[in-house]
């Protein structure tokens, strides 16, 4: 391979900030044309990384020599990077809600002669470039009436606008739907068609082995290997856990022997409309029931209705009109707000952590108390050694890693906030623990920590319902699976039936002509 | 010594504030040749800015949960008017009048708080509201002012406590020892909670840190008391002040309602989703807001002698300034009743400092401007480098 075919190259990158050494003597080289992955686990320091090659890290915080075009490169801020053709997209988009696509495509680029924008070209180019990425829609619809999928597209066609050689997309699917990741992936190959060098920072090792050149795995904020993936020696799904986490992963999920026991809740008949659109049913008459000590899951494509169900049956903070039972072990139950759910033994803790879940500006003990803080007081006045000894309780037995239980829950990463989370329900002491998507955006050693904390909540007696979009891991860790479609449960399998074929045909059933 | 130095430096921004308040001081005494910390300087510092320390004290919550209180300096002049009319008008004992006018307070914050939390209404629009309400019925009611008060209603802010222990030295006693067991009771408490977590071997603060707190804030306490001790004794509302500074210090950091207006100003949705009744909140934060706007409007009333229908004119903002120079974030979930005390104190030793001057009024006002920009810019600037980037 000559070297006039490396488009960028970055030489012995060290970033250090006060106290820890984020980046050592990373090299990474990029070809020309090329879909180039970088994979590793949360806080491995990809993102460090891409920032240092945008100049979000300007030039000088950082040591080391980057290339582009053989020429060396001095970034003071995203500006200078984008000047020359560099473009990131960032896992939170950054586009404005209320203005039109064209608008957001031609933000801070605005297609106008002294200042008055001319709306002729900025709409006709923007139709040029939705074509370009496949999203049939106006250039004047506005970007919250479209979903994250297709706020996707309009990012990378503001990208093309800029004349982009080198795309880098950090975790560009991780709110996407099936559907929407592959149409993207779809996109990448038809760019590079077009000469489009592309960096794709993933978790997701199946998307790595459907697009990707070449896969520069870091761990621990070092280049552990460059792989090629076209290459002769076939790279599988283990080969790179392997490189990430550096041993191989026998067995993903812990082992459990399931004991279970009574039922403990029982919805019937559960049915929510959608809280804008209030003639659309978001859940359609479901039923579920969960036991003593055992785990379920709900699979469901995007829109499902999963979390609608679990959140409309946590104190209604989700939907109008829910109509339904809920019986916890055996009696009828009300749970028209939280505190009435959390009162009859139920918590949910949300997929969303940082809107929903987390207090960021709080500090690690004071979130952990938050959900119930009544066991903690007397006469309303809180006892802040106790809340000290229970924060430390869980610190070591969920094992969240942070120098003290005082630092802020914003400073952690994705897998250790999962635990404050987890440690914030589990003090409630509740009876049947909603999890949803308790492993998104984790890496693989915190996702296995995390299954060893559900299992033993099981062990203990606790019923748990776990909602993943992951198949694996409900198969992996549920006793029983319910499919949910369009807001209907569709069906259910237990343990030994279930495969991701048979819970695939389930959870894209259609509803039958003679239903309800 | 490094751990000293470790905890100084990620500290720093707390103690700034301290600092910042130390250097005003120092300027201002060198500024006004010493006039500035004469004994009867001090004893009216504390007179005259009493009021937005007790204003900033509710400040400091319904800024903290995520909203703002334009409403105040109206409410001094309507709650001021009704309690002076209950006196002059009705021939109410003042102590009856100054409980009745608690009682309107919580009444009114109620009235706010039920538009904010139950209807929805963001605060800024309802407090704005209020602003004009409160103010347009005090003139109805006064007209223009209600003079000649009881002197036992007008001492609350003019008065010292009695001198029932006589003078050692030339001292008061009385004041020395409120000095004194002010001194005991900060560093015993503040033992105390070291110790537990000692016993626990959770992470203290390095010794020498702590010991050197505890001094600064002994010989701070005791300067103040020292110099009051010299002169008239013990101003009865600094007695007011200190006690609602204890009481709500306690209140924001140690019960359930405190710790839920944090919660509600961090993230409204984690803290709905964890099962905090946030309407109720809403609504205690603004009764409360109302109860002590109360307080401060009898203190004005007191220290004027009269009702007036234009007393409060910008109380609002100087509470809220004083919030912001004292470290509360803007964007709700951040700040402490000590940092909004020392944001009125800046403010008040700015106001002392440049009439003992004789700098023209509208020129105070400017510089006080400037210094509410500076102080929150030091803030952020100070958040950024923090963050690392």
């Amino acid at each position: 391979m000559s070297t006039d075919n490396i488009i960028l190259e970055m030489r012995e990158i060290t970033k250090t900030f006060p106290g820890v050494k984020a980046l050592q003597d990373v090299t990474l080289s990029v070809t020309r044309g090329q879909v180039h992955a970088i994979c590793g686990e949360n806080g491995a320091g990809k993102s460090t990384l891409v920032r240092v090659l945008s100049g979000v890290y300007p030039h000088g915080t950082y040591e080391g020599d980057i290339l582009f075009e053989d020429e060396p490169c001095e970034f003071r801020s995203i500006r200078d990077s984008e000047h020359r053709g560099i473009v990131i997209i960032h896992q939170e988009l950054a586009l404005s809600p209320f203005l039109s696509i064209a608008e957001n495509i031609f933000l801070g680029n605005e297609r106008a002669s002294h200042g008055v924008i001319d709306w002729n070209a900025t709409n006709s180019e923007a139709a040029r470039l939705l074509a370009r990425v496949g999203l049939a829609e106006s250039p004047d619809t506005k970007i919250k009436d479209i979903g994250v999928g297709k706020q996707q597209l309009v990012e990378i066609a503001k990208a093309l606008s800029k004349r982009v050689k080198l795309l880098i997309l950090d975790e560009p699917t991780a709110a996407l739907n099936d559907e929407d990741s592959a149409h993207l992936l779809d996109l990448m190959r038809s760019l590079k068609g077009q000469g489009i060098t592309s960096i794709l920072i993933t978790h997701k090792i199946n998307e790595i082995a459907a697009i990707a050149d070449r896969t520069t795995v870091i761990r621990d904020g070092r280049t552990i290997e460059t792989l090629d993936m076209r290459g002769a020696e076939k790279i599988t799904e283990e080969r790179l856990i392997r490189g990430m986490v550096g041993r191989s992963l026998d067995s993903r999920f812990p082992e459990r022997q399931p004991n279970i026991g009574a039922e403990v809740l029982r919805i019937e008949d559960w049915t929510v409309y959608h809280p804008i659109n209030q003639g659309r049913k978001v859940v359609d008459g479901a039923s579920l029931s969960v036991r003593k000590g055992e785990v379920i899951g709900l699979a469901g494509l995007m829109g499902a209705g999963r979390t609608e169900l679990a959140m409309s049956v946590f104190g209604r903070t989700y939907g109008a009109n829910a109509s339904g039972q809920v019986f916890k072990d055996g009696e009828e139950i009300h749970t028209r707000s939280v505190r009435e759910a959390i009162r009859h033994g139920i918590a949910y803790a949300t997929e969303d952590r940082k809107r929903y879940g987390l207090n960021l500006i709080e500090d690690i003990k004071r979130n952990i108390t938050s959900a119930a803080l009544g066991k903690l007081s007397q006469r309303g006045v809180v006892d802040r050694e106790e809340e000290v000894l229970v924060a430390e309780r869980y610190r070591r037995e969920l094992d969240i890693k942070t120098p003290t239980v005082e630092a802020l829950v914003g400073k952690l990463s994705g897998g250790n906030q999962q635990k404050v989370v987890l440690s914030k329900w589990i003090y409630a002491d509740p009876d049947v623990l909603i999890l949803d998507e308790p492993t998104r955006g984790i890496d693989v050693g915190a996702k296995f920590e995390i299954y060893t904390i559900v299992n033993a909540l099981a062990d203990a007696g606790k019923a748990v319902i776990l909602i993943s979009s992951e198949l694996p891991e409900l198969l992996g860790m549920c006793d029983r699976i319910y499919t949910l479609n369009q807001g209907r449960v569709t069906g259910q399998l237990a343990r030994e039936e279930a495969t991701q074929e048979s819970l695939m045909i389930l959870m894209t059933k259609e509803k039958e002509g003679t239903s309800r | 010594m490094t751990a000293v130095s470790e905890y100084l430096g990620r500290n720093v921004r707390q103690y700034g504030i301290w600092g910042a308040l130390v250097a005003i001081v120092v300027l201002f005494e060198v500024l006004t040749h010493g006039l500035l910390l004469m004994p009867n300087n001090v004893a009216a510092l504390v007179q005259q800015n009493a009021y937005v320390m007790i204003l900033a004290i509710g400040m400091v919550m319904v800024i903290v949960a995520g909203h703002i209180d334009l409403s105040v300096g109206s409410m001094v002049a309507f709650i001021g008017g009704l309690v002076g009319i209950m006196m002059d008008k009705w021939g109410l004992p003042w102590l009856v009048a100054v409980l009745l006018g608690l009682v309107i307070g919580a009444l009114v914050g109620a009235w706010q708080g039920y538009w904010v939390a139950y209807v929805g209404i963001p605060a800024f629009i309802v407090t704005l509201a209020g602003m004009l309400i409160f103010r347009g019925l005090a003139i109805v009611l006064v007209g223009t002012t209600i003079a000649g008060l009881p002197p036992g209603f007008n001492a609350i802010s003019n008065g010292y406590l009695p001198n029932s222990l006589g003078f050692m030295a030339g001292r008061d006693v009385v004041t020395v020892t409120i000095g004194v067991l002010a001194i005991l009771g900060l560093a015993f408490s503040q033992a105390r909670s070291r110790s537990t977590l000692r016993k626990h071997d959770l992470v203290v603060e390095p010794m020498a840190a702590f010991i050197g707190k505890l001094v600064m804030f002994a010989v701070l306490l005791g300067s103040l008391t020292w110099v009051l001790s010299g002169s008239s004794g013990m101003p009865i509302v600094l007695i007011l002040v200190g006690v609602l500074v204890l009481v709500y210090t306690f209140v924001l950091g140690r019960t359930v309602f405190g710790r839920h207006i944090y919660a509600i100003g961090g993230n409204l949705h984690a803290a709905i989703m964890s099962g905090v009744n946030t309407k109720r909140v809403n609504f205690g934060i603004f009764v409360n807001m109302g109860v002590l706007t109360a307080i401060a409007a009898i203190v004005t009333t007191s220290r004027a002698g009269a009702s007036v229908a234009g007393a409060g004119d910008g109380f609002e903002l100087d509470a809220i300034a004083a919030c912001f120079i004292g470290g509360t974030a803007v964007t709700g979930g951040v700040g402490k009743v000590s940092g909004a005390m020392i944001g009125a104190l800046i403010m008040g030793v700015l106001n002392m400092g440049l009439s003992i001057m004789n700098v023209d009024p509208s020129w105070q006002k400017a510089i006080k401007g400037l210094v509410l920009l500076l102080a929150v810019a030091f803030d952020l600037v100070n958040k950024r480098r923090a963050s690392g980037a």
